[in-house]
């Protein structure tokens, strides 16, 4: 049989009944612990994540401004580039116009200084053709004379009568053609 | 009768007079024993640790701070966040308290030697419920005035009269009675019987493989270690997620006179 005093005691063991002490153990223990890690070192942890936070935020944003700095410029130099094949092709186009006009313009002149040279060479050849006639005529006439003197075997004195046949014969001689040229 | 059988009616299962501690030693004054020591202890060893871990915090964590900071964002982002909002950052300071403290009370069940976990002794968890009971209350009232709490608390809105009848007494019962009660209790019971089990299965293995070995209760006593080793694992589980939840219900009672909406 169990005593009254043991149930008593198995009463005051319960372990659903604190004991004071250790409510007092607890309450101290949870108040230390409260303001060491929570007083004091959650707000310096609290602030370290919050700098950090913000440190990666601005590293984000360095990146983004850097790439934007980057596009930037990627926009430029291609503009840059597009407009110099632009110029490039304007001035090999007008380079190319410039020659063939320059051609065309060379082309003229030699033809024209041909063309002067020809002519120059016409109005020469005509004028030695008509001082050859000329020459060519009174040589005539002289050989003709002296040939016609020779086979008559008499000398035609008067002068001007000589001239006058000689002048007919060779009019005569003109009025055939195929016997000038 | 089996042999077997006259062995195990010698042996004793392990009662709940094992979380009955003498004073430490003769002499002793009686408020000095084992849990009290192991309380002190631990509310000393966290504030160790906390302190190698976020005394000199630096951007670029190392060493203890990244353990600590695990532990901080886990209650920042799995209870305080969910159930305080923005307000989060100003309850830190108590909830993150809560949990390390709670959290190594309780994993001294299974540290070799120590093997008391603080929380078994329904004094500690008592501590940690009327301090958040007494905040909620005190929250409540200043947030939402005296009558504001107890209208909100009994009569909440968009219900048909007569409920409130039956509602408004089991609201104020739950809510300033049960809720502080079996705060405290979840705690103490879950600790109270996870080491009750492992003094079981380690006393089975002890007894039938030291004290009384013999050839059909060596088989008994092999089970017994093996289950006190597959216990003591889930013993830190349920070690991790007694602390978790106690810290989790306090977010929300806090939140919950906070912002008594929600």
């Amino acid at each position: 049989m169990i005593s009254a005093a043991s149930t008593l005691a198995a009463e005051a063991n319960s372990p659903l009944m604190p004991h004071v002490y250790e409510l007092v153990v607890g309450s101290f223990a949870f108040l230390v612990v409260f303001l060491v890690v929570g007083k004091i070192l959650t707000p310096r942890i609290q602030k370290t994540l919050a700098e950090r936070t913000e440190a990666i935020e601005g590293g984000i944003k360095k990146a983004e401004d850097a790439q934007a700095e980057a596009q930037r410029t990627l926009e430029q130099y291609r503009a840059q580039l597009a407009e110099a094949r632009q110029e490039a092709a304007r001035l090999r186009d007008e380079a190319r116009e410039q020659g063939a006009q320059i051609k065309a313009e060379l082309r003229e002149e030699a033809q024209a200084e041909a063309r002067r040279i020809i002519e120059a060479a016409h109005a020469q050849i005509e004028a030695d053709r008509q001082q050859a006639i000329t020459q060519l005529r009174g040589e005539i006439g002289r050989l003709s004379t002296e040939l016609a003197s020779r086979i008559v075997g008499e000398s035609l004195e008067d002068e001007v009568r000589q001239r006058r046949i000689v002048d007919r014969f060779l009019e005569e001689l003109e009025g055939r053609p195929e016997a000038v040229r | 009768m089996t042999p077997l059988m006259l062995v195990a009616e010698d042996f004793t299962a392990p009662g709940p007079s094992i979380f009955d501690f003498p004073p430490l030693y003769e002499g002793a004054p009686t408020w000095l024993t084992k849990p009290v020591l192991m309380a002190v202890l631990g509310a000393l060893v966290v504030c160790a640790l906390a302190w190698s871990a976020f005394a000199n915090p630096k951007l670029v964590p190392r060493g203890m701070q990244n353990i600590g900071e695990m532990g901080y964002q886990f209650v920042r982002d799995q209870v305080a966040r969910p159930f305080l909002g923005k307000d989060a950052e100003r309850w830190m300071p108590l909830l993150l308290s809560l949990f390390f403290l709670i959290l190594l009370w309780n994993f001294f069940g299974v540290v070799p030697l120590i093997q008391i976990p603080v929380a078994s002794h329904i004094a500690f968890p008592v501590v940690f419920a009327v301090v958040i009971y007494v905040i909620k209350i005190y929250l409540g009232i200043k947030h939402q005035g005296l009558g504001g709490y107890f209208k909100n608390m009994m009569f909440p809105p968009g219900l048909p009269k007569p409920i409130y009848v039956l509602l408004a007494p089991i609201e104020f019962l739950s809510n300033l009675i049960i809720a502080p009660f079996t705060h405290a209790v979840r705690l103490f019971a879950n600790m109270f019987a996870g080491h009750l089990i492992l003094a079981f299965f380690s006393a089975v293995g002890f007894w039938f493989l030291f004290e009384k070995l013999t050839p059909l209760g060596a088989g008994l006593g092999v089970l017994g270690v093996v289950m006190t080793i597959g216990m003591t694992g889930f013993e830190m589980f349920i070690q991790f997620l007694q602390a978790f939840l106690f810290t989790m219900l306090a977010a929300m009672y806090i939140g919950g006179s906070l912002h008594p909406e929600h």
